[in-house]
């Protein structure tokens, strides 16, 4: 490998790197506002220069200069530190002096620049520039005299978001940056333009004036807004979680979240239910835990096992639904069901419900095809992965189901089952990592675990499993529901799904429902079952409850979550619950007192030692099993053999922003998804 | 130089007629189809030759002709600013030099005039029919000053002669392009100074020539 000098000191380094990421390998800290680690190398913002040799005795951009074998590197010499004061000064000749009213201050990058290379006076008398702002959308505040040029925003969104709308306008010193005829942008990634700019010229919008960084408590944590389980910041003063970053994983989300990762964390404070409910005449009035528990304890003893039935939602932490899922198979009841969409998947192993050939799996694949998934609106992180596997040109895309806009080409193959079946018998194709990615469209279906079956045949046939890869991948919309099938959540022997327990309910062969967190079903069907709700938002299911029972959202609660690929992580608590709330699992720990069949956990560490010893994929924290059971996943074998009816695939996520409760209750997440109408509304008048 | 954006008053529509679009597409296979984006400028030049200016209808058409985002047309469009985002007087667009030596010959004072003829810089006049700026060197220093009216050079303009000019396109008619003043190209206004002998034109002055230069000797 070849060798270069920084600042003295022999380091090695990869050819074709640039001088940047070599000084950036000795430990040396080069400042920088265009160049971006994971957008294309613009250089055009000078900051970055340095002192190279051999060379042409002046500052050259380290960002933008190919590292050559035996160079000598200077970034700390006389010359560089006076070329990077000359950078700072033009830079700060347009920009206005509005530090203490910015909302990037305190975490800009060109504030802390100016402080290692900035004058203490200014030698420009002239008038500054100012520059008109700019709309770009619902979440996205622009200040654009604060603009420095540097065109991340341009870059993101052509390269990575997939959406050219925003382009740097005119020249000069009049150059700006806006959107075609300043329309919203139309990503599902947009929120990271904010994080992206390094000054406060693109800010927050639904954040704005709300806090200073230094007055937030952050919390590492994990999302839910998705199956992807991104990891996450949550920023908190006091008892409200104020705003959502991202955290750099490059094994899940690089260091981008979707918008509404970002932005639905404002439904956390509206709608919530802060004490426990029962109704009496027909009306909820709010009553205590015990009133609440009494009223629950009377029905259940009233009844039998076989006319109960629990479903669980889909931002349920694993604990939660191990602690109801305990309490519910003592009092022997077998309709349990964590998959309120009609999920087929859950019987058969492990390997068919997961996102086996890994996301970061996707940097290798090259062949993917997509059926009933729309991973845009689904899980847009994983979605920019495909598409910048896409543009290396290695990729083969292939869709069979709604022929969405999903940033890149694909070969439509067909909206329907009966696409699949010419891949049944396929034989082996020449691709080396092919994946398929599965949508819940496909398997919510009446007729899914026959288009399961199809899917396997397909899948064995074409190889797509094979030693060392297993390109068999389900994309999960629901932060809960991995967890959910890796401890068995499903109906018992005899037992109902959530399907037949509407069905039962409908017909009153049904007495008591329990939904955990479970708002997506259609609640017109419950009939006069007794309805219990525990959850966070007065959402459908709150709406149909004869008991509400008041849990803790993600962001209240330490939760273990499993993501799409069958990775464990460790969600943490940033707040606490709201009012008279409870941490999900302790409330069916104190209701089983109630019940008679005392849980044998007291604390949440027991419930996870439990969890872990009954379900041991639990404890490995941080680990996505991968293709290492490739060898053994017979995937021909997985759905059951039926008929497949010929109904085109549907996503089950039509509105992005409005998928869950807490993205219901947000005011943001209305507005994008009103704002994202307006202009498919335009597109469609064009 | 100042901020240009599209104008407020847009057609609805704008369509290619058949001679551009047959232009569009010669230029276009000068590149690979798959490059074809890179006859973006040509093609605006294309649009503002056959309506006078850039439409944001047609910034979209020129878009969906090559296959390329709307924006980043417009960024060209708003880049270059021989492109017109606003729509230019029907009978002439009147670009006055006033670069340093058209100004040292008197260009201000042919803006002046144009002030007074036809009205305020980069703005449409009254009646529609002209539009005037004033613009970087074109490149004609030696007949200052002057100013390109529509596709021609007008040379050696007084405040005179430019009005004279400006009614005659307001007549309808076109002017002979050139010097106003009637001198040959870019010699001495007073003339040539050089080179004047008549016998240097007639041929008089060749001589026969018995051999070609560096022609090989005759073999002896």
């Amino acid at each position: 490998m070849p060798i270069a000098k920084v600042n003295g000191i022999e380091v090695e380094f990869e050819p074709g790197m640039t001088v940047l990421q070599v000084a950036e390998l000795a430990g040396e800290e080069i400042p920088r506002f265009c160049y971006h680690e994971r957008l294309s190398i613009a250089g055009n913002c000078r900051m970055c220069l340095v002192e190279v040799k051999p060379g042409p005795p002046k500052p050259q951009a380290s960002c933008a200069l190919p590292a050559a074998d035996k160079q000598e590197i200077f970034t700390n010499s006389p010359m560089v530190k006076k070329a990077r004061e000359g950078v700072m000064e033009f830079l700060l000749v347009n920009h206005p002096l509005d530090c203490p009213i910015c909302d990037q201050g305190g975490e800009c990058d060109l504030q802390d620049e100016a402080m290692g290379y900035g004058r203490a006076g200014s030698r420009f008398d002239e008038n500054k520039r100012a520059v008109d702002e700019k709309f770009m959308g619902p979440l996205i505040k622009t200040t654009m005299t604060r603009c420095i040029q540097c065109t991340r925003c341009v870059r993101f969104a052509t390269e990575v978001a997939g959406v050219s709308e925003l382009g740097l306008l005119n020249r000069g010193e009049d150059a700006e940056i806006s959107t075609y005829l300043e329309g919203a942008v139309t990503s599902e990634l947009s929120g990271n333009l904010v994080d992206l700019c390094p000054v406060g010229a693109l800010t927050s919008k639904p954040y704005a004036f709300n806090a200073r960084p230094w007055e937030l408590t952050k919390t590492e944590t994990v999302d839910v807004m998705d199956g992807l389980g991104a990891s996450i910041r949550v920023d908190a003063r006091g008892p409200a979680v104020l705003r959502v970053l991202p955290r750099t994983n490059d094994e899940i989300n690089e260091e981008w979240i979707s918008d509404k990762t970002r932005h639905a964390v404002d439904g956390l404070a509206r709608q919530r239910l802060d004490q426990p409910y029962v109704k009496i005449d027909g009306k909820l009035r709010p009553a205590s835990w015990g009133q609440a528990f009494a009223a629950i304890a009377a029905r259940v003893k009233a009844t039998t096992p076989d006319r109960m039935g629990l479903i669980a939602g889909d931002l349920q932490d694993a604990e939660s639904m191990k602690a109801a899922m305990d309490l519910f198979r003592s009092l022997g009841v077998a309709s349990i069901d964590c998959r309120q969409d009609g999920s087929v998947l859950g019987t058969g192993p492990r390997e068919s419900w997961l996102f086996n050939s890994t996301i970061a799996g996707i940097d290798e694949a090259d062949a993917i095809m997509l059926i009933g998934a729309n991973p845009r609106l689904e899980a847009p992180v994983l979605n920019a992965r495909i598409r910048r596997r896409w543009l290396t040109g290695k990729l083969l895309t292939g869709v069979i189901g709604e022929a969405a806009d999903l940033t890149y080409r694909y070969n439509h193959l067909g909206t329907s089952p009966e696409a699949i079946r010419q891949f049944v018998a396929h034989g082996p194709i020449s691709k080396e990592k092919p994946m398929f990615i599965i949508g819940q469209g496909a398997l919510n279906r009446p007729d899914s675990a026959a288009v399961l079956q199809m899917l396997g045949a397909a899948a064995k046939s074409m190889g797509v499993v094979r030693e060392g890869w297993n390109g068999f991948n389900v994309l999960h919309t629901a932060a809960s529901r991995v967890g959910g099938l890796d401890m068995g959540f499903v109906p018992a022997a005899g037992g109902r799904n959530t399907h037949a327990m509407l069905a039962a309910a409908e017909a009153g062969e049904l007495d008591v429902l329990y939904l955990l967190g479970a708002d997506e079903i259609d609640t017109s069907r419950l009939g006069k079952a007794f309805v219990i709700y525990q959850g966070t938002h007065g959402d459908a299911g709150a709406q149909a409850a004869d008991v509400i029972l008041p849990g803790a959202a993600y962001t209240e609660k330490p939760g273990i979550y499993v993501n799409t690929e069958g990775r464990t992580q460790i969600a943490n608590r940033a707040v606490f619950p709201k009012g008279d709330a409870k941490e999900d699992w302790s409330i069916f720990r104190a209701l089983s007192e109630d019940l008679g069949h005392r849980l044998p956990y007291d604390s949440l560490e027991a419930l996870r030692r439990r969890l872990i010893q009954d379900h041991p994929t639990f404890g490995q924290v941080d680990h996505a099993p991968g293709h290492v059971s490739a060898g053994t996943f017979d995937v021909g074998a997985i759905g059951t053999a039926g008929e497949v009816a010929d109904t085109p695939f549907r996503s089950p996520v039509t509105d992005f922003h409005l998928t869950n409760p807490i993205a219901r209750a947000s005011v943001t997440m209305a507005e994008c998804a009103r704002s994202l109408k307006a202009a498919r509304g335009l597109l469609a008048a064009e | 130089m100042s901020v240009r954006r599209l104008s407020a008053q847009q057609p609805d529509s704008f369509a290619f007629s058949d001679e551009t679009l047959e232009k569009a597409r010669w230029w276009m296979t000068k590149y690979p189809p798959e490059r074809k984006a890179s006859a973006v400028i040509p093609i605006l030049w294309l649009v503002q030759k056959q309506e006078g200016w850039v439409s944001e209808p047609a910034i979209r058409a020129i878009g969906e002709l090559l296959g390329m985002p709307k924006i980043r047309v417009l960024e060209v469009a708003t880049f270059y600013t021989m492109f017109q985002l606003e729509p230019v007087g029907s009978a002439a667009l009147i670009q006055v030099c006033g670069t340093t030596p058209c100004m040292l010959r008197g260009s201000e004072a042919l803006m002046e005039l144009c002030r007074s003829e036809i009205g305020p810089k980069d703005k449409l006049s009254a009646d529609g029919k002209f539009t005037w700026q004033e613009v970087e060197c074109l490149g004609a220093c030696a007949n200052a000053p002057m100013a390109q009216i529509n596709d021609y050079y007008y040379e050696d303009l007084t405040p005179d002669s430019l009005k004279a000019i400006i009614e005659a396109f307001r007549a309808g008619e076109t002017p002979k392009a050139g010097s106003a003043i009637g001198r040959h190209s870019s010699e001495p206004a007073e003339g040539a100074l050089t080179l004047t002998d008549p016998s240097l034109y007639d041929g008089s002055r060749a001589v026969p020539i018995t051999s070609l230069p560096n022609a090989r000797e005759p073999a002896v």
